[in-house]
């Protein structure tokens, strides 16, 4: 073996740093999934009618549907009547973080995200979930001056219904994939979110996912509605505890931008990815998708180190004319990782804009492919695209896929697709080493350097966990 | 500062160093010059620490110690610092970051205390202004897109900002015009002091006439072969290498 070999094979053989799990006691469904065990997660949450019947009806378009198989990925297919479909930790409603468990405190210590500190220093509102319930949701009251709702999905179908029911499975519908039908049946909580018209949201709104219980699945529903002429950025964040069989999570994140109003929508990655032999890790099988009205534009930027197994598009459709689509992401998969993603951008309005950045990093054995999609409709009168796709290999036992689909059905949309492939060179870690970096550090600062078109897309304190994400997912020596 | 002893170096199973010799003291500025492929630059990655040679025998002493066992980082931590002749380029690394990152680790491994930005920049401008270099510079990607010139008063300046105890100068004057080739070995000769050294690597006697080095090395087939003061290297200038490779057959 070489000594770049030897260096490659060291920092990408690194342990999972935040594979801890924290005890705390759950109010579990026994595993498996009937038309009952549906209508027990809708009454376990107090929902109305309309909404057990959404699910049941989501429920029976599931039953009818097969399991897809076209991604570049090969996993274990779920065996999805030995999954729990509800977990509540059990304390509930806190009126301050003095009543939150001490145990999900430490966790979040570990993590480096203590609460306070998050609402005292960066003024984030965190709407927490953890296992599916929201257990503290903070800064409410600066925003219900707003007008602002940000708040637990349960919480929104109780007290925000009209909006709920007029937007749901608006951008995704019930129909739209198998793990999207899935979710609408069973999902169990999530983020609810709606910036009234002309407003500015004045702070980063964030959520922090885990999955916490073994063998639950995460089904988490987030919707997301910004009026006319409002703007919001919204974070989304994940880390999971180490688990030794595989855990689903297939969530659905919907994104309504009505006329001149932007979204910002971040993620931040890192669910267990499986240990340096592929064992375990956590399957990520999302549906992002976001509707823009007449001059709308939403933006999702994502940086993805984690899961065994990822494949999701966060994706726009550019329904109102001048309205503009962006999607910035990092993938980085190291070991056995395996991941499909990138996004859909579908031009249907005049004058519509979108922007692809994808920088895709394997290392170890792992596979990562680009998956784009640019449609530009009949109606869609000098629409155009820019995508630029690289690929950054380490090592030689890795791949790097890309698929681009490109459907252009307006003879003035313009299209531009950039492709590069390159891998780390020795002579880079050489030349950093010589200036007193060791090649882990060295290998951090390239990557970072490489993924910095993203990067800079992510809000500040985003950015420097982000950075601090991709050097410790290649690093050996952490943890 | 720097003993090499009897060192012989391959790469590929093919011997490119065959015994060289070399002492260089502290305050000491040292040329090695030579025909293409004598083993100059193999020199000078051999000193720094490059895993792709293998070390046949011999030694190298750094700062009193064996540094044959040490990484390159750790080499660099002691006080060592090699100009490249070709510098990599590393795309969305900026300058400054690039720079405060190498400082930073070098002082960590000191002991001491990373250097605040306000200092770091403060003593970045001082540096840039002796190397006549654009304020733009500090946040352009590291070597990306940079022409040969650029290329090398940015390993100056790295140079001048991490303060080595020891720099080899890897064919700095190559690819320079008159003006850079004067403004970079200003920047070299503001740092000369004796508690440094230079050990200057180059084809051509012009750089020696604005760094004046104390001592003259001609390296031949792996081995220093003459030695001698600045006298020698105008000797070569004027004679070539043809006599040196004769007086060796």
């Amino acid at each position: 073996m070489s000594e770049e070999d030897k260096i490659i094979n060291e920092v990408t053989s690194s342990d999972y740093k935040y594979g801890f799990s924290t005890e705390i006691d759950s109010d579990t469904l026994s595993p498996g999934l009937d038309e009952e065990v549906v209508k027990k997660i809708s009454h376990k949450k107090k929902e109305p009618e309309w909404m057990t019947n959404w699910r049941l009806d989501a429920f029976k378009i599931w039953k009818e549907m097969d399991e897809p198989d076209w991604g570049n990925v090969n996993y274990q297919k779920p065996d999805f009547q030995k999954i729990s479909y509800y977990s509540a930790v059990k304390k509930k409603k806190l009126d301050s973080l003095d009543e939150v468990d001490p145990e999900l405190l430490k966790t979040f210590e570990k993590l480096g995200i203590s609460i306070d500190e998050q609402k005292r220093l960066s003024g984030v509102a965190m709407d927490i979930v953890v296992d599916s319930v929201s257990v503290a949701t903070t800064f409410k009251e600066t925003l219900n001056e707003k007008g602002i709702i940000f708040c637990s999905m349960s919480d929104a179908i109780q007290n925000h219904p009209e909006l709920v029911k007029k937007h749901i499975g608006t951008v995704i519908p019930k129909t739209d994939n198998y793990y999207a039908a899935l979710n609408s049946a069973v999902f169990t909580d999530g983020s609810f979110c709606y910036i009234p018209k002309g407003v500015k949201c004045p702070m980063e709104l964030s959520t922090y996912f885990r999955i916490n219980e073994a063998g639950t699945g995460q089904f988490e529903r987030t919707l997301l509605i910004a009026d006319k002429e409002s703007y919001v950025s919204y974070l989304e964040g994940c880390t999971a505890p180490q688990r030794d069989e595989n855990q689903l999570h297939a969530a659905v994140v919907e994104l309504i931008a009505l006329d001149d109003a932007e979204i910002k929508y971040s993620t931040v990655q890192n669910w267990f990815p499986g240990d340096a032999n592929g064992k375990g890790g956590v399957y990520n099988f999302v549906t992002k998708r976001g509707m823009c009205e007449n001059r709308a534009k939403i933006s999702w930027t994502q940086v993805e180190t984690g899961s065994a197994v990822t494949w999701k598009y966060p994706s726009c459709i550019l329904k109102g004319d001048s309205s503009i689509g962006e999607f910035y992401s990092v993938a980085l998969t190291n070991n056995f990782q395996q991941a499909d993603t990138g996004t859909k951008m579908i031009h249907l309005g005049r004058n519509t804009k979108s922007t692809i950045i994808s920088k895709g990093i394997s290392a170890g054995n792992s596979h990562n492919s680009y998956r784009g999609l640019v449609r530009m409709g009949p109606r869609a009168k000098n629409a155009r695209n820019f995508s630029q796709c690289d690929s950054l290999l380490m090592g030689d036992r890795c791949g790097a896929h890309t698929f681009p689909y490109i459907e252009v059905k307006n003879p003035t949309a313009k299209m531009e697709h950039e492709a590069t492939t390159s891998k780390i060179g020795e002579d880079q870690i050489f030349y950093c080493q010589q200036r007193g970096l060791n090649p882990e550090a060295a290998i951090a600062l390239i990557v970072n350097g490489y993924c910095k078109d993203v990067l800079n897309q992510l809000p500040m304190e985003f950015a420097v966990e982000a950075q601090k994400l991709l050097a410790i997912s290649l690093e050996g020596s952490v943890g | 500062m720097l003993e090499i002893i009897d060192l012989h170096a391959s790469i590929d199973n093919k011997v490119i160093l065959n015994g060289i010799n070399l002492k260089v003291n502290l305050g000491e500025v040292h040329a090695i010059m030579g025909p293409n492929g004598s083993g100059k630059s193999t020199l000078s990655n051999v000193i720094a620490g490059h895993d792709g040679y293998d070390i046949i025998s011999g030694d190298i002493c750094f700062a009193g110690e064996s540094v044959l066992d040490l990484p390159p980082e750790k080499r660099a931590h002691l006080g060592l610092f090699l100009s490249f002749q070709y510098p990599v380029e590393i795309p969305g690394v900026t300058v400054s970051n690039f720079i405060r990152t190498a400082l930073n680790e070098i002082r960590n491994a000191k002991g001491q205390e990373p250097l605040g930005a306000p200092e770091m920049l403060k003593s970045m401008r001082e540096k840039m202004k002796i190397l006549e270099m654009d304020k733009g510079f500090l946040s352009r990607s590291l070597n990306d897109g940079f022409s040969g010139g650029e290329k090398k008063r940015n390993e100056i300046f790295q140079m001048a900002m991490l303060e080595p105890k020891m720099a080899i100068l890897d064919e700095t004057d190559s690819g320079l015009d008159i003006d850079a080739l004067r403004i970079v070995a200003n920047g070299v000769n503001s740092l000369r002091s004796k508690d440094n050294t230079f050990v200057v690597i180059t084809h051509y006697q012009r750089l020696l006439d604005y760094i004046v080095p104390d001592f003259v090395h001609v390296l031949f087939n792996g081995k220093i072969v003459k030695s001698g003061d600045k006298e020698l290297a105008i000797e070569l200038e004027n004679r070539g290498y043809d006599w040196i490779k004769k007086e060796q057959q």
